[in-house]
């Protein structure tokens, strides 16, 4: 077993049995289910909006280098500079090269998990440059050095009393209770930063390719700022997030809205086209769109889980899932947790690697209700197990169907195999729950079923005669 | 090669095999047909909106109520000005910030405060110390409560965002149904010279990045008022 799966399964043995992990995920939890469901049945039909969600990104998905086009024809018509990046080495060093070129010294960034999937802070920071998350979340958990928790809720994992300590000892504020106060001290820090700061960087929920525009969904208005006051935006975009259209959104926002946060629609969505224009008041000088592929044309290549592009990063599938919610979000150790973290990790990153994720599921199901563009999550986790399966399949279990189909093949080799089972299963009691019991995994804390010395078999012959 | 063609030839290796439509795959929640053509009316499926004035009244002001924003219809310009004077008064403004427009012009004069104007470059700290920014909008979406707004609209990005009370002056011809209508009518007003930034703004800056619990005015405005005239 690779490192990384070993390290996965310790670290989720230790959260599953932590009962204060799982209270303060209930608790965050809790609250967003009753509010999504409300938001929900406000829709008058929710399950035909998910399938027109899902036809509309199957048609920009499968329809990429024609939607990509468009995006950039228009988007660079009005002043914007768009660079095309492979992978993420080649996007950290052009903004790092931007940077370089405007003397940039301190940026801005709003909330982008493709900016944690390439680790663009770090290259920033690297570079000389100070880098702050202005997203409240994001914020406390850059203070901790510690990546998100949840791909909408950075900081669900923490308590009030914890972030009072962080702020305490980070910035020297009075310690407090309120959540309020908390914000505010939060408000007041930041506020400094992006008045002073040069450069912001922002990711993007949406880019329209009819009308050129890249769509910004945030809450707290750090979206905004961080795209309105420094003198160069940078916004760093999957190639995956076109629409066809700007009446989509019409339709993808308040879902993101009610999935996402369980909101009827966040608080600032923003469509931004171009730098600042000619008879402006303000803007950017200067407005650069990375559009990031990072292993996603090879996601596309595979027609059987294309779909899983679809997604809208709403955080909806890690809310209802039953591992999440046990093993919380560092467990994952990658950048998109849940399931769809499982899903696609495994592509970003290397199959054999990360396949464990995979296996670390119920296949419940829950996520591919809850997905409001129907990625068919959980058969796309199997799918993932038979694919590692065939790249290297493990000799024991090999060998142990091989005998299963010898034993299921023979009658009589069957029944004398029950019959050994019920006697063979006395002496089980000696090592039972041991290390060298071959149940082990089943019996360290469980009891392990019985085989009854007379079969349905036995019953049924009885009966019969 | 370019890194745009190298990616756009790997887009088109990868969609030479064609993926299943949405709805055709079998399992739970996938049993609905997908549709002929790429559906494009929304309306059926997104929350109802009455027809008539008052209903889509009734709705923005049930929305604002829910998402703390304080919406008043005033009846005229007296009623407007009585309530900008009041609001000031209770909130103790020193000055605020605003940009040339027909409602606008009309609210900083009766104010009678000092005033910062964005319609040319500003400074930034100047618009920081300001205790409301007071914008026009291009329209009110009553299935949401949000407000649509644009550089161009409302005086540039950061006049709406960075004081701490926004105030929006609107008219009643403005309230639209839904946001379908929202998109058509910024389509239908800029066709095709957008402004460099178009938002929809729904209710007060806030986040629940503590705890789950609502704190109003994370980095943008603590309040958002929107009189309707």
């Amino acid at each position: 077993m690779s490192t990384i799966a070993q390290t996965f399964k310790e670290t989720a043995r230790r959260l599953t049995r932590d009962l204060r992990h799982r209270s303060l995920i209930q608790n965050a939890l809790g609250k967003y289910y009753v509010g999504r469901d409300e938001k929900k049945g406000r829709f008058q039909n929710w399950q035909e909006a998910r399938q027109a969600a899902a036809e509309i990104k199957w048609e920009a998905v499968n329809h990429l280098d024609t939607y990509l086009q468009e995006f950039v024809k228009k988007i660079e018509a009005r002043g914007t500079k768009v660079f095309w990046a492979s992978t993420g080495q080649q996007a950290c060093d052009y903004i790092v090269e931007v940077a370089k070129k405007h003397r940039v010294r301190s940026i801005v960034k709003s909330k982008a998990m493709t900016g944690e999937e390439i680790h663009l802070a770090q290259a920033l920071e690297k570079s000389g440059v100070e880098v702050v998350e202005s997203d409240l979340g994001e914020y406390i958990v850059q203070l901790r050095e510690e990546p998100p928790y949840h791909i909408v809720f950075p900081a669900m994992h923490l308590t009030r009393h914890e972030i009072s300590d962080l702020f305490n000892k980070k910035l020297g504020s009075a310690p407090t209770d309120s959540p309020e106060e908390l914000t505010m001290i939060a408000r007041r820090t930041l506020r400094k930063k992006y008045c002073a700061a040069d450069m912001g960087i922002s990711g993007a929920n949406f880019a329209v390719a009819e009308t050129g525009m890249i769509s910004l969904t945030t809450n707290e208005g750090n979206g905004r700022l961080s795209t309105s006051l420094p003198r160069i935006h940078v916004a760093l975009i999957g190639i995956e997030k076109v629409l066809p259209t700007l009446d989509d959104l019409a339709l993808f926002l308040p879902m993101l809205a009610t999935v996402g946060a369980a909101q009827m629609l966040s608080c600032y969505n923003t469509l931004i086209g171009g730098p600042r224009q000619e008879g402006e008041a303000d803007g950017p000088e200067e407005f650069h769109v990375v559009l990031l592929d990072n292993g996603r044309t090879r996601l596309l290549a595979d027609a059987e889980q294309r779909d899983t592009l679809h997604c809208i990063r709403c955080g909806g599938c890690l809310n209802v899932c039953p591992i999440y919610k046990n093993i919380g979000g560092h467990t994952y150790a990658t950048t998109y947790m849940g399931p769809i973290g499982s899903v696609l990790t495994p592509h970003l990153r290397g199959l054999m690697e990360w396949k464990h994720l995979s296996f670390a599921s119920s296949l419940c199901g829950a996520c591919t209700e809850a997905c409001p563009v129907k990625i068919d999550l959980h058969h796309h986790l199997l799918q993932n197990r038979r694919n590692a399966i065939r790249c290297k399949s493990p000799w024991w279990e090999k060998l142990i169907f091989q005998g299963f189909v010898i034993l299921m093949n023979r009658p009589l080799l069957y029944r004398l195999g029950v019959k050994f089972g019920w006697f063979g299963q006395k002496f089980h009691g000696l090592i039972k729950g041991t290390k060298i019991d071959p149940m082990y995994a089943w019996t360290q804390s469980r009891e392990a079923p019985q085989l009854a010395l007379h079969t349905f078999k036995d019953y049924w012959r009885r009966r019969q005669s | 090669m370019s890194e745009r063609e190298q990616i756009l030839g790997r887009i088109r290796e990868a969609l030479r095999v064609a993926a299943p439509k949405p709805g055709l795959l079998s399992g739970p929640g996938q049993r609905v047909p997908a549709h002929e053509k790429r559906p494009t009316d929304f309306k059926p499926w997104l929350p109802a909106v009455g027809d008539s004035f008052d209903e889509r009244a009734a709705l923005f002001a049930k929305n604002s109520a829910e998402l703390k924003t304080d919406f008043q219809l005033v009846a005229n310009r007296n009623e407007l000005q009585d309530k900008l004077l009041a609001l000031a008064h209770a909130e103790g403004w020193k000055k605020i910030a605003t940009h040339a427009g027909e409602m606008t012009n009309f609210a900083f004069a009766a104010l009678g405060l000092p005033v910062l104007q964005t319609g040319a470059r500003y400074n930034l700290s100047e618009l920081e110390s300001c205790d409301a920014g007071i914008t026009e909008c291009d329209a009110l979406v009553a299935q949401t409560g949000s407000v649509v707004l644009t550089t161009r609209s409302a005086g540039g990005r950061a006049l709406s965002v960075l004081p701490p009370h926004h105030v929006v002056l609107a008219h009643r011809d403005q309230l639209l149904r839904d946001l379908p209508a929202a998109f058509a009518a910024l389509k239908n007003c800029y066709g095709s010279n957008y402004p460099s930034m178009m938002c929809l703004i729904t209710g007060p800056s806030r986040t629940g990045d503590i705890e789950r619990i609502l704190v109003l005015g994370a980095h943008g405005p603590k309040k958002l008022t929107v009189f309707c005239m």
